[in-house]
């Protein structure tokens, strides 16, 4: 099953390493990552999903916490949460494909942030799986890059994550 | 306030955490740090001839007194010698502390002369690791390394020290924390309440129950609560090669080490298991053997002071996480308080059941192998004459192989701390200078490295600055002529085809090495010298003797678990299995 894990990182040199190291030290998976400091600059905020059954899960955030560096690890997928992931995409447009990818773009809700002669840059955000949902979407059309950032989140609701 | 440089800080705050003995080996980066050792006489450093030694030394010092271990290292080379070493620590979670030189800060990345990223190479074998960046830092991080190393689970830390932070000519004020705090790191204090009554609860209903005891009791000093415990419930206690000696090795209620060359009744004890208290014990492999099929009607508490310590191999049905002492003693609390009383009957019929099984095919009890005589010596009965002439009261450090299960099983220890061994990593040539580590520390007591030829040839080096710091350990060699563990197993899975554990007539003359070394060597080939031999090695007080035992080739180590299988699934010799 896919999680969505954040954790709370003294923002020190070498913490994303040990964060990293970890996984794959212990065989675990890292489908995305994303990182930066936080309001609180001593501190940054890590997201990251990965795969694995409940067992595998509860020995990630063990391990994880057992970290110095890690002051906090919530399992986000564990209650109602708000996912977002934002994708780069350039892809050919030429033609009467242009006119199409631009509909797909508007029913995605994304934007077109760069035009050239036969290229577009596409902005779209959201939820990981409405991401892959345009990438199919743009059928046949030539994608000539990605880029995602990599899922970040929040929990719902009062609660937060905190020192 | 006192002005000092960057080397003469980390000296200072080094005896300002209290170490006595710091075991290393000097080298460029580490120039500044080794002047200022020069420069004073508080703290002892001690000078070995590899730098693995160095933190073997250090992590055996470690164990055998409880104290945090320290080393010192220089960059490059001689960081990365003392990886193995770190990471015998890491797996068998021994506080220590590492501080390794590194080249000056403007270099790092240049592929600098003896530049190697210690802080990368060194992660996954650390609990934690710091560079230090200014001399201002070095005290403040030193307190915090031996903190984290010593606190909680414990394990090795490592310093990571850049030359330009050393540098005489940059004095700044030193200052020693009075006290360390880390927002992120918070060691438990105390068992959950909850959980330890319901512990409780289960374990004094239990009709057949085994108290599992592990390295975290011996580590955490929790073998008095331990005793207490278990004799007020009257339950078995088998200890892990780990813990052996948390539980003393001649009770009556011990019932031997468990797991992959435990003993039958210890492993049948445990099959056969209604309730196990498991404490300070992490389940590992050697242990259970296959997960799916350990102790089927085991309801299991587990005790650990590390949450991933449980449920990681095999779930708990009540975790505790907190210090073993702590909790142990809780239960200890609620069980007196409210007068609990054990099922006399049950445990009575389990008792008689454990010693059925313990005269059947126990290893203290029954013959579990051919005696030795004439040039046949039996390395098993090596260990049982070293027990002995030491009275049970040695330390003994152990090298990696059949001469060290040999040791496991046969040495009754009745104390903590008394055993030195690399269980979780398992590494050749840790023996020799952790018995050097426990003898700087006990000076008047007996110390033994137990060993194999092939073992003692991996830090051998070190007879010299056995030499040099007046450390007279007495080194056992069951001499087996073989890898002979290694040996073991290709006669059981390989049709004894020997690939690369015989040496071809090259082992060097022990005796003529002990010699060229000043020591004092001794040959024994025929079983009738063997204890008056050994009583002259340990009546020699103040020297170095290395004893060479000829011992039986083709001894196997039983019993052993047959793989994959449950924990009854043993071999109890070349021929019978259960
Ligand atoms: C550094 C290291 N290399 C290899 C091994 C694998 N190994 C385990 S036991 C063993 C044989 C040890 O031989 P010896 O010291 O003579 O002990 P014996 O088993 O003969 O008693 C070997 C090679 C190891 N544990 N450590
Ligand atoms: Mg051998």
């Amino acid at each position: 099953m896919k999680r969505l894990i954040s954790v709370l990182l003294e923002n020190e040199p070498g913490s994303l390493s040990r964060v990293v190291g970890l996984f794959s030290q212990r065989g675990y998976n890292i489908d995305s990552l994303s990182v930066a400091p936080t309001e609180d600059t001593t501190l940054s905020r890590l997201t990251l999903t990965t795969v694995g059954d409940d067992h595998t899960i509860e020995q990630i955030t063990k391990q994880l916490n057992k970290l110095i560096d890690v002051v906090k690890v919530i399992d986000l997928s564990e209650g109602v949460h708000i996912e977002r992931e934002l994708m780069l995409l350039k892809v050919k447009a030429s033609g009467a494909a242009r006119a199409e990818i631009k509909r797909s773009v508007d029913i995605f809700r994304g934007q077109i942030v760069d035009v050239g002669q036969t290229t577009y840059v596409v902005q779209i955000m959201g939820e990981s799986t409405k991401l892959d949902a345009f990438i199919e979407a743009l059928g046949d059309a030539p994608i000539l890059e990605v880029v995602r950032t990599g899922v970040c989140g929040l929990m719902r609701g009062e609660k937060s994550l905190k020192v | 306030m006192e002005l000092l440089s960057g080397g003469d800080i980390l000296i200072r705050a080094l005896t300002d955490v209290k170490v006595k003995h710091l075991w290393g080996y000097p080298g460029g980066a580490a120039l500044h740090i080794y002047d200022a050792i020069f420069r004073q006489d508080n703290l002892n450093h001690i000078l070995m001839r590899h730098e693995q030694a160095a933190v073997h030394a250090a992590d055996a010092y470690a164990r055998a007194t409880g104290e945090v271990g320290a080393a010192l290292v220089t960059s490059g080379p001689g960081a990365t010698n003392a990886i193995t070493g770190i990471a015998t620590a890491y797996m068998d979670s021994i506080p220590m502390v590492v501080i390794s030189a590194q080249v000056p800060q403007e270099k790092i990345g240049e592929d600098a002369f003896q530049e190697i990223d210690m802080i990368g190479v060194s992660r996954p074998t650390v609990k934690h690791s710091y560079m230090v960046k200014r001399p201002e830092d070095i005290a403040e991080t030193i307190a915090k390394a031996f903190y984290i190393a010593s606190t909680g689970r414990p394990g090795p830390v490592v310093v990571d020290v850049p030359k330009d932070v050393t540098d005489p000519n940059n004095k700044v004020a030193y200052k020693f924390p009075e006290k360390v705090k880390l927002r992120s790191y918070q060691p438990t204090t105390r068992g959950h309440s909850g959980q330890i009554k319901r512990a409780v609860n289960l374990l004094i209903s239990a009709k057949r129950p085994v108290i599992y005891s592990g390295g975290g009791v011996v580590q955490g000093n929790a073998s008095e609560q331990l005793r207490a415990l278990a004799h007020r419930l009257n339950y078995p206690v088998t200890n892990t090669l780990m813990g052996l000696g948390a539980f003393p090795g001649t009770d009556r209620q011990f019932v031997g080490m468990l797991g992959m060359h435990g003993t039958f009744e210890a492993n049948t004890a445990m099959h056969h298991a209604d309730v196990i208290l498991a404490v300070g014990a992490r389940f590992d492999d050697r242990v259970t053997n296959a997960t799916e099929r350990f102790c089927p009607s085991a309801k299991i508490i587990h005790i650990d002071v590390d949450p991933s310590s449980i449920a990681k191999t095999v779930r708990a049905d009540i975790p505790i996480v907190g210090p073993c002492d702590v909790v142990l003693s809780d239960m200890l609390d609620q069980i007196q308080q409210a007068d609990l009383q054990i099922d006399e009957p049950a445990i009575g019929e389990w008792w008689q059941q454990i010693e059925e099984w313990r005269n059947r095919h126990g290893l203290y009890t029954a013959s579990r192998y051919e005696p030795s005589e004439g040039e046949n010596i039996k390395p098993q009965d090596v260990i049982k004459t070293l027990h002995k002439v030491t009275k049970g009261e040695a330390f003994v450090a152990s090298d990696v192989g059949q001469h060290q299960m040999f040791a496991a099983q046969y040495y009754l220890f009745d104390k903590p701390r008394q055993w030195i061994n690399s269980g979780g990593l398992g590494t050749m040539g840790f023996g020799l200078p952790a018995a050097m580590g426990a003898q700087m520390a006990y000076p008047d007591a007996n110390v033994a490295c137990v060993t194999g030829e092939g073992s003692i040839q991996m830090c051998i080096q070190e007879l010299a600055a056995c030499t040099q710091h007046q450390l007279p350990v007495k080194i056992i060699i069951l001499n087996n002529q073989a890898l002979g563990m290694v040996k073991q197993w290709q006669d059981m899975q390989y049709g004894s085809r020997y690939s690369h554990v015989l040496y071809e007539d090259s082992l060097p003359d022990f005796v003529k090495l002990a010699e060229a070394y000043g020591h004092v060597g001794m040959k024994v080939t025929h079983y009738d010298q063997l204890e008056s031999s050994m009583e002259e090695c340990f009546a020699m007080k103040n020297r170095v003797v290395i004893m060479d035992i000829s011992v039986d080739q083709h001894e196997h180590v039983y019993p052993m678990h047959v793989a994959p299988g449950s924990m009854r699934d043993m071999w109890l010799s070349k021929t019978e299995r259960t």
